[in-house]
């Protein structure tokens, strides 16, 4: 499996965003993309998940499933949770691993966060790092080779950054690579590094 | 379950929940009809005459109004986001959403007609007709009005914006739709063709409306 | 927070379970007492036994309207005195009161049906009726939509405010405009007079139903205390997660 990335660029409303962005990368690895405020870090994640058109140059994954495009084969995370406040805990994990065509692996997965014994609680008395826990509890309940965060870390504290660290492992041990958007370190060792915009 | 099912079952469970707004359709399509009177005055024959075309309006503004949120919850929630990057393609996701929304919000339209119909004096033969109009219509009307919604969202307004992109080309279902139950009440001219019409109005926007919504989400958001 | 919040209340359920079963019972009795007047009160000259329902229909009118007074002095403690029971008493009311309110309007309409032969007509008091009734659901509408049963709460006293206002101006300009046009198929109902032989069975059914809007309020004040505990309590499950 392998994410290539040739020439990429990506201009919003006129504005150019980044230019020239090239990257190369096979199954097990990570990506770690920084760059100041501004430097394009999302609009490259959310072009990797199809949200937006690529302005130039070109991305492709090759190696995977060849009749689903990178998006399908793709979990986003992104600034917001996607989590719907009058479901419970559990009915909001169930319905995305549903809709993204999961196994029954909700209950896995609402461990691996450390969500269980909020399950049946509306999603509404979540806090703000619950919340992303519950979002992250997507990613495992349903299989997808890339993964793209857009700063993981954000709302989470220190247990969950390193229980998120373990999945990101584990994630990268099975062969699937991620991409994430980050201001410091993301708790991964080996992760290469890809900085937008001026040096 | 597969993924058009998970989200029409999701949609449906939101609407129905605390802050759901299931009946607010139907609270506003009462007050929207009980208003009228005040402004034509209170003639039992009167109402009784112009009663299906009351009924027709109210439920034309009732089941625009409430599509207001439809995507923009969604989008505001970052939930959009995944439902244009699942497997499902994002016209029967919208389809999904649009019949949750249509059950939630139309058909009670169309299960109160009959008591407000009694306010406005139109027979209870009579209602059955209007009723199963409005059976075949709202269907129209809440997919037309997805592509408002689509729209509205794309340009992060709401509100008005939607009624006023959406009411001009509801326009076809509201002639349709009165006239026929002005056919099968008072006649002369049958009610088959344009009950007809109204249903292929509804079959035809129920495919074409999510296409458009699809489209105008997929350029807008980007 | 959680402590000023939970002392009155804890001490007012202590009170209403201590209560609600003597006033139940009172209430059954009044209305055993009341049904029976009314079974041997006398039929109408004109309208047959048909006027019995004005015995559903009148109470059910004036508890309707003592639904949004309740609710007027319960927003004044909720704004004013910021009492922690005022929003649950106003928020208790609201749906008992819309309850009423529907009641009269059915009923209304069912003795408008061999009177006026249609179940409904723009007469000016029936109309007053109604347009309460969507008040009402205004009020509850607003109670649905919010999360934050706080926030809801003084959104929806300051509703029931505005409303109590409104509701005496809604009521002159519908009295105006039926009689701007006022339709010739409008019989009015009921004499000057009324005979006691009416009066005194319509009285204690009155005063049935306000035994009966009480047990329900206070019982219905109780539920909402017990589901805002649930709450708290589920919030604290969260934090402590």
């Amino acid at each position: 499996m392998q994410l290539t990335a040739e020439n990429l660029a990506c201009s919003r409303g006129g504005r150019e965003v980044f230019a020239g962005v090239n990257f190369s990368m096979p199954g097990g690895e990570a990506l770690v993309v920084t760059g100041r405020n501004g430097a394009g870090k999302s609009s490259l994640l959310r072009m990797l998940a199809g949200l937006i058109s690529i302005s130039a140059g070109r991305l492709a994954l090759t190696g995977a499933e060849n009749d689903a495009t990178l998006a399908e084969q793709s979990h986003y995370l992104g600034h917001q949770d996607a989590v719907k406040p009058s479901l419970s805990v559990s009915e909001n994990l169930r319905f995305w691993a549903e809709f993204l065509g999961g196994r029954d692996a909700i209950g896995a997965a609402l461990e691996a966060v450390d969500l269980v014994p909020l399950a049946d609680l509306p999603a509404a008395y979540l806090s703000a790092g619950q919340r992303r826990r519950l979002s992250i509890a997507r990613l495992v309940a349903v299989q997808r080779p890339v993964w793209l965060l857009d700063e993981p870390t954000s709302a989470l504290d220190v247990p969950s950054q390193k229980r998120l660290a373990e999945l990101m492992r584990g994630h990268l041990v099975g062969g699937g690579m991620i991409v994430a958007a980050a201001h410091g370190p993301i708790g991964l060792e080996r992760a290469r590094e890809l900085k937008l915009g001026p040096a | 379950m597969s993924a058009f099912t998970a989200l029409l079952a999701r949609d449906m469970r939101i609407a129905i929940r605390v802050g759901g707004g299931a009946l607010m359709g139907a609270l506003f399509f009462l007050i929207v009809v009980t208003m009228m009177p005040f402004a034509i005055g209170p003639d039992l024959a009167l109402l009784a005459r112009i009663g299906p075309a009351i009924l027709w309006l109210g439920a034309l503004l009732a089941s625009l109004l409430a599509l207001d949120r439809l995507f923009a919850t969604d989008h505001d929630d970052g939930s959009l986001d995944l439902l244009m990057m699942g497997r499902m393609p994002l016209e029967l996701a919208i389809a999904a959403k649009g019949i949750a929304h249509w059950l939630t919000t139309g058909l009670p339209l169309v299960l109160i007609t009959p008591v407000l119909g009694l306010m406005l004096n139109v027979e209870l033969g009579a209602m059955g007709w209007v009723s199963l109009t409005l059976l075949a219509g709202t269907p129209a009307l809440t997919f037309i009005g997805l592509i408002g919604a689509a729209l509205s969202v794309a340009l992060r307004r709401g509100g008005l914006l939607l009624a006023v992109l959406v009411l001009p080309l509801t326009i076809p279902v509201l002639i349709f739709g009165v006239a026929a139950a002005n056919a099968a009440i008072v006649g002369p001219a049958p009610f088959g063709p344009p009950f007809t019409i109204l249903c292929a109005l509804s079959l035809a926007s129920f495919v074409l409306g999510p296409i458009a919504a699809a489209a105008a989400l997929r350029h807008g958001l980007e | 927070m959680a402590v000023i919040d939970l002392a009155n209340p804890t001490r007012f359920l202590a009170v209403v379970n201590r209560v609600l079963p003597w006033l139940m019972a009172a209430t059954i009795l009044a209305f055993a007492f009341g049904l029976a007047r009314v079974m041997y009160a006398p039929d109408d000259y004109q309208q047959g036994a048909t006027v019995k329902i004005m015995f559903l229909h009148v109470p059910a009118a004036w508890l309707g309207m003592m639904g949004w007074g309740v609710m007027t002095v319960a927003a004044l403690g909720t704004l004013v005195w910021r009492h922690p029971l005022a929003d649950v008493a106003g928020k208790a009311a609201a749906p008992i009161g819309a309850a009423f309110t529907f009641i009269c309007l059915v009923t209304g309409s069912l003795w408008g049906r061999p009177m006026w032969g249609t179940y409904w007509v723009w007469d000016a008091r029936l109309t007053s009726v109604l347009v309460l009734f969507l008040l009402y659901l205004g009020v509850l509408a607003l109670y649905w939509t919010a999360e934050d049963p706080g926030r809801g709460s003084r959104a929806a006293a300051i509703l029931a405010l505005v409303g109590a206002v409104n509701i005496p101006i809604i009521k002159f300009s519908v009295e105006w405009w039926n009689t701007l046009h006022q339709p010739a198929s409008i019989i009015r109902s009921g004499g000057s007079a009324i005979d006691p032989s009416i009066l005194m069975p319509l009285l204690i059914m009155a005063g049935a139903f306000t035994l009966l809007f009480f047990t329900l309020h206070l019982a219905a004040m109780r539920n909402e205390i017990l589901r805002r505990r649930v709450r708290s309590m589920r919030l604290m499950q969260a934090s402590r997660a």
